[in-house]
């Protein structure tokens, strides 16, 4: 049985907490990335993060990305869409094809 | 080139044309391995890239309600109305298997069965725009969950898929050329071992009979000097 669980700062996450996933606000980058490593451990299936805290998190995050689970998931907060959650499937198929073709370099 | 040393003998031979069987054969199915993982992880992530462009939209619209919620309402009471949470996930995972790549399955469940009863709290000091938000963000929550486990699966897969790749190439351009150079090497020198062995047989079976000659013509001279 897995948990799910949010990071990011307090604004962008406060709403889902209604939903039964675990909110953890944080913005602070070395607590965030104690934190992640704790919850990675500690039977998480999912964590969402705001695109705004992964911005500061990207080694931490990059460990994670050929493990199992949790599967780390950006979103975007509330100040707005970076476009890093995009930016990341991109990558991945850049890794996969060698050269970008589903985004046509956009 | 041979890059490095090895014996010219039938034996190494024999294990030489053994490992370049493997090769060719190992090569031919990672190849398709890579095609296959290929063509589901292009589907793969064509979902992907929908599936995030609906949850972004959808998070963005919610923010705008949780942001409307909160100018209509005292940060207290917002605090107060959302402390409390009614509803809760549980989320199981399983694995499934796509060509030896282990992706996850998430299945959820919610603690009460009425997926309409989201709302923590009262609805006498809360106002309208909060309910609409919580509505949007738990209307939202299956994407985010597909989101989760297809974005997953897709960095999963990229990974196996470079490994794959790298290996395919490897097979192809150094382990089965060098392999083939080899034997032609080993091919070569075993031919040229038994030509010369060849031409040494010969030329001992012409010394021999040549021995055998003059044996002859030196016991006729001795013969010849005898009867003298």
């Amino acid at each position: 049985m897995y948990k799910i669980a949010v990071m990011g700062d307090r604004d962008s996450i406060y709403g889902f907490a209604s939903l039964g996933l675990i909110p953890f606000s944080l913005t602070d980058p070395s607590a965030a990335s104690r934190k992640l490593r704790e919850l990675a451990e500690s039977g998480y299936g999912i964590i969402y993060i705001t695109e705004a805290l992964a911005a500061q998190l990207e080694e931490e995050i990059d460990r994670y990305q050929e493990a199992g689970l949790p599967a780390i998931i950006l979103i975007p907060g509330v100040t707005g869409n970076t476009g890093r959650g995009m930016r990341a499937v991109k990558k991945s198929v850049e890794q996969a094809v060698g050269s970008d073709i589903i985004f046509n370099g956009g | 080139m041979s890059a490095k040393h090895v014996n010219p003998t039938r034996m190494e031979l024999t294990r030489l044309k053994k490992k370049l069987t493997t090769a060719r054969r190992g090569h031919k199915l990672l190849k398709d391995k890579r095609d296959e993982l290929m063509r589901q992880f292009l589907e793969m992530v064509r979902e992907n890239k929908a599936l995030r462009e609906k949850v972004e939209a959808g998070i963005r619209s919610a923010n705008q309600n949780f942001v409307l919620a909160r100018a209509g309402m005292s940060e207290e009471a917002l605090n107060v109305a959302l402390m409390a949470p009614k509803q809760e996930v549980y989320l199981e995972a399983e694995t499934k298997n796509v060509m030896s790549v282990e992706i996850p399955v998430f299945h959820c469940s919610t603690r009460t069965s009425d997926p309409s009863d989201i709302y923590p709290y009262g609805y006498a000091f809360t106002s309208s725009d909060l309910d609409d938000a919580v509505k949007s963000l738990s209307d939202l929550l299956p994407q985010m969950l597909k989101l989760a486990e297809c974005e997953k699966s897709c960095q999963l897969m990229a990974a196996e898929i470079e490994r794959t790749r790298r290996r395919v190439n490897a097979l192809e351009h150094v382990v089965i050329p060098q392999t083939e150079q080899n034997i032609r090497y080993i091919t070569m020198k075993l031919d040229e071992n038994e030509r010369s062995s060849q031409t040494r047989l010969m030329k001992v079976k012409d010394k021999m009979l040549q021995e055998a000659h003059q044996y002859t013509t030196y016991g006729d001279v001795k013969l010849a000097e005898a009867e003298i």
